[in-house]
């Protein structure tokens, strides 16, 4: 079928507004928040009802057109890269908030409902939805299910995995399955879990019922200093023993400090090695008796500085640095690249130390950002895209962090996914076992490989291609190699 | 323990080359459990020996052991530094081992609040139908690198493959707790306790028996203290020994002759219109039917999916009906592709989840 006829059938049954195919249309939807890849798809459909989605993948199907969901594109790892003989499915018209039960503490929407806006919805009831990604004014939480997003507090309230109860998904020849259900579990296998952090490989999700759990009473947050980055490690993992689940519980480094610090002035010391970020949340009683605990530990941990805030204002100011560490490594250099591993947390100042030796040879400065309760590390490499060869040492020195990452026996993805940005490295994670796996439970679903093929899995052709080179991120020679 | 993988390896192969049914088993605590397996001459395939823990590093909140290691085991050395399972599994048997508890799937009281079995499971090591040795997951809590083959272990009965390591996550025992008790009728213990849920409350599990309502608090001695005084009731002293009847079944409601359905529905559903005896948990998401077989299947699976949820005839003569609720066709077709791709030739206790699989 020729891009044209694509259309022509594609405006059959839906609105002239919701087929765009014109290049400047088409321009908004070349990339993710992973600015790095873009690709024009042939066209972009906006659908505003699951029958219309239906239509679109059954006359993608038919025709063998691969298809690309899209949420509201803040991804960061190319996750919604378009597929340039595809079809772009954007679900952002699916805005909906069908249903909020406040008495079973569950929310029905569509997949376009930004993941704030459910906790807005719920807000007169005292509930919340719990997973807060940075990106939690913008995303959608049909994009949080395909990458199972976290957020500062999933330490103590879990992933998108553990808040969703029910998912509604039409597979690639329009077929609708109800995934999970309103009860605790579901019989037979837990595809619910399969589903989410799927990216978009498996199915379409037109619906999402997710939990809201309780507001807590009361927040509270320590700051403390270290002239040390092992020692801000050491007191992590004293909470932690202390039998101290915080809420929240971020560390910055040196560089990270003094970059928020000039831009919002947030009260860090600028003297640091590391300054970590610890919360309390639950009752008045509670936070009082925790906060307290978490002080003594800061202090018996060697903490230089400690400052618990006095009010929400305060708590918010001392937060508010944290949540402008990207913005902030955007105004001290003219571009930056987010990685995003895990590692377990006792390697996290062997792994720091690696990262400023990369630094080094690489000759790009790097701020480290650290989700510190559950070891997933953000490390922002700062570069210059003006400057030529430089996206590609800042790539390959990205793709070395990441293989440290696996080598401390952690992951190369904590939570956003592995999509295009990260393929080359499930090389790495994974063996071929495992990876042939991977493709089965694909086939399981999506037979013909038409949802967004190439990302997410590695084809063992493209591993083997890799290994034998030894190539590096961005030197790749065969990006064309087909992969499902 | 190589040379034992190196075993279960061969058994494997020789199994598919024969298509001789094995029947994967642990401590047998949980034999009673699930459909009775298909087809004659099923080989043991006995996984209590493959035993120990690998990793235990108490401030990383993780713990990875062999499929063979005993609960009791595991639950000794998360003790000894003051941490446990939040998902609280039954044993329904001293023999009871972690393998069997991800292969079965079931979480005690503290679910409805603290999670269940697949949501504290970060990582499996497994062997499939051809005898590969597999690692999907690991033991880090925040991992988004390919599909989450590890929580599909959990709940499969043993049909995907043979479990040979979990690694879990793990949480601090809570430093106070108190069991609180009230009367209350059916209607009004099911909205209570859904109210409840719904409030920054330390309550950590529920249970409705007897026309009495049960609340357990747990946390911080203040939050305990605090929430006793909202919730009111009487204080039931003897807690542990409450809440481990129900956790095993050892509970007087438990003990008769009758087949037990599992009824997982919506929290807030009004009671159930079924004959026999019923129990609640979880929020009223878990009712337990007693039923002297006056009530059919049909019945009892109609009432649940009414109510938004499944049954599961989980204890009693399966001669009669199939143990777990019937799938959907499109559901079904992605479980039997799903067993096909993981154990091609259908070694894995077959049956024993549904007769397609």
């Amino acid at each position: 079928m020729s891009p044209q006829e694509l259309v022509n059938n594609l405006r059959s049954f839906l609105p002239t507004e919701s087929v765009l195919h014109e290049t400047e249309d088409l321009k908004p939807y070349e990339c993710d928040g992973l600015s790095a890849y873009r690709q024009l798809p042939l066209v972009v459909v906006l659908p505003r009802t699951e029958e219309q989605i239906i239509k679109i993948l059954q006359l993608c199907h038919a025709t063998k057109t691969p298809v690309v969901a899209r949420g509201a594109g803040t991804g960061l790892s190319g996750g919604a890269l378009p597929h340039a003989q595809g079809v772009l499915l954007s679900l952002g018209k699916l805005k909906q908030i069908i249903e909020v039960d406040p008495l079973a503490r569950t929310a029905r929407v569509q997949p376009g409902v930004r993941n704030l806006a459910i906790s807005e919805a719920a807000a007169p009831y005292g509930l919340y939805y719990a997973p807060d990604p940075s990106s939690q004014i913008a995303c959608s939480i049909g994009g949080n299910v395909a990458e199972n997003s976290g957020g500062v507090h999933c330490l103590k309230y879990g992933l998108t995995v553990h808040n969703i109860l029910k998912l509604r998904v039409l597979t690639i020849d329009g077929e609708c399955l109800e995934i999970g259900g309103e009860s605790l579990d579901s019989a037979g296998y837990d595809l619910l879990a399969l589903m989410t952090g799927s990216e978009g490989m498996l199915g379409i999700v037109t619906e999402v019922t997710v939990k809201l759990i309780p507001v807590p009473e009361k927040a509270q947050l320590v700051m403390a200093a270290f002239d040390d980055v092992h020692k801000a490690g050491n007191a992590v993992a004293n909470v932690i023993g202390a039998g101290i689940i915080p809420s929240g519980m971020e560390m910055m480094d040196k560089i990270t400090i003094h970059a928020v610090e000039e831009f919002l002035h947030a009260g860090y010391d600028l003297d640091a090695a590391a300054i970590l970020l610890c919360e309390s949340d639950g009752s008045a009683g509670e936070v009082a008796d925790e906060i307290g605990r978490i002080h003594a530990i800061m202090q018996q941990s060697g903490a230089t500085k400690i400052s618990t805030s006095r009010n929400e204002a305060e708590r918010l100011k001392f937060w508010a640095g944290r949540k402008a560490a990207f913005p902030a490594a955007g105004r001290v250099s003219p571009d930056y690249y987010c990685m995003d591993g895990t590692i377990p947390r006792k390697h996290l100042a062997d792994v720091l130390r690696g990262i400023e030796k990369l630094s080094q040879e690489y000759g790009l400065r790097c701020m480290n950002v650290f989700h510190a309760g559950d070891g997933n590390l953000h490390p922002l490499i700062l570069y210059d895209a003006n400057q030529p060869g430089e996206l590609e040492r800042t790539e390959e020195f990205g793709g070395k962090i990441l293989e440290m990452c696996i080598h401390a026996g952690g992951t190369i993805t904590g939570e956003h996914g592995v999509g295009m940005e990260k393929i080359n490295q499930m090389c790495s994670q994974f063996g071929t076992g495992e990876l042939e796996m991977f493709h089965a439970v694909k086939a399981a679903f999506d037979p013909a490989g038409l949802l967004n093929p190439g990302k997410a899995v590695p084809t063992l052709h493209r591993c083997a291609e890799l290994g034998a080179m030894h190539v590096h991120r961005g030197e790749e020679k065969f990006p064309e190699l087909p992969r499902f | 323990m190589q040379a034992m993988i190196d075993q279960y390896k061969a058994a494997i192969c020789a199994a598919a080359e024969h298509k001789t049914p094995l029947q994967i088993r642990g401590g047998g605590t949980k034999h009673f459990y699930g459909n009775l397996p298909i087809g004659q001459s099923h080989m043991l395939l006995d996984t209590a020996a493959y035993s120990g823990i690998v990793d235990y590093e108490p401030t990383e909140l993780v713990i990875t052991a062999r499929a063979g290691t005993k609960l009791v085991d595991l639950e000794a050395a998360l003790d000894r530094h003051g941490q446990m399972l939040a998902f609280e599994p039954p044993y329904f048997g001293e023999a009871a081992t972690l393998g069997g508890c991800v292969a079965a799937g079931l979480s005690g009281p503290r679910r409805a609040t603290a999670g269940a079995v697949r949501d504290f499971v970060l990582g499996v090591r497994m062997l499939d139908g051809k005898g590969g040795d597999l690692r999907f997951g690991g033991q880090v809590m925040k991992n988004v690198a390919g599909y989450d083959v590890s929580r599909l272990m959990v709940g499969a009965m043993g049909t995907l493959g043979l479990l040979l390591e979990v690694s879990l996550k793990v949480l601090p025992k809570p430093s106070a707790g108190k069991t609180l008790h009230m009367q209350l009728d059916e209607a009004a213990a099911i909205k209570q306790m859904n109210q409840w849920a719904g409030k920054p409350l330390p309550i950590s599990a529920t249970c409705y028996a007897g026309g009495e309502l049960f609340i357990r608090l747990s946390g911080a001695e203040s939050a305990v203290r605090a929430a006793q005084v909202t919730l009111g009731g009487e204080e039931w002293v003897e807690s542990e020994v409450f809440w481990k009847s129900i956790r095993e079944q050892t509970h007087d409601f438990f003990q008769s002759d009758k087949s037990l359905w599992r009824l997982s529905i919506k929290s807030t559903a009004p009671p159930l219109s079924l004959r026999g005896e019923q129990l609640m948990e979880w929020n009223g998401s878990v009712r337990w039917l007693l039923s002297d077989e006056s009530a059919s299947a049909e019945t009892i699976r109609r009432a649940a999916k009414d109510a938004k949820g499944h049954a599961t005839l989980f204890r009693g003569n399966a001669l009669h009906a199939h143990v777990f609720h019937p799938l959907d066709p499109g559901i079904m077709k992605i479980h039997r592709t799903l067993k096909e791709k993981f154990d091609p030739a259908g070694i894995f206790n077959p049956g024993r989840l549904y007769p397609e699989l």
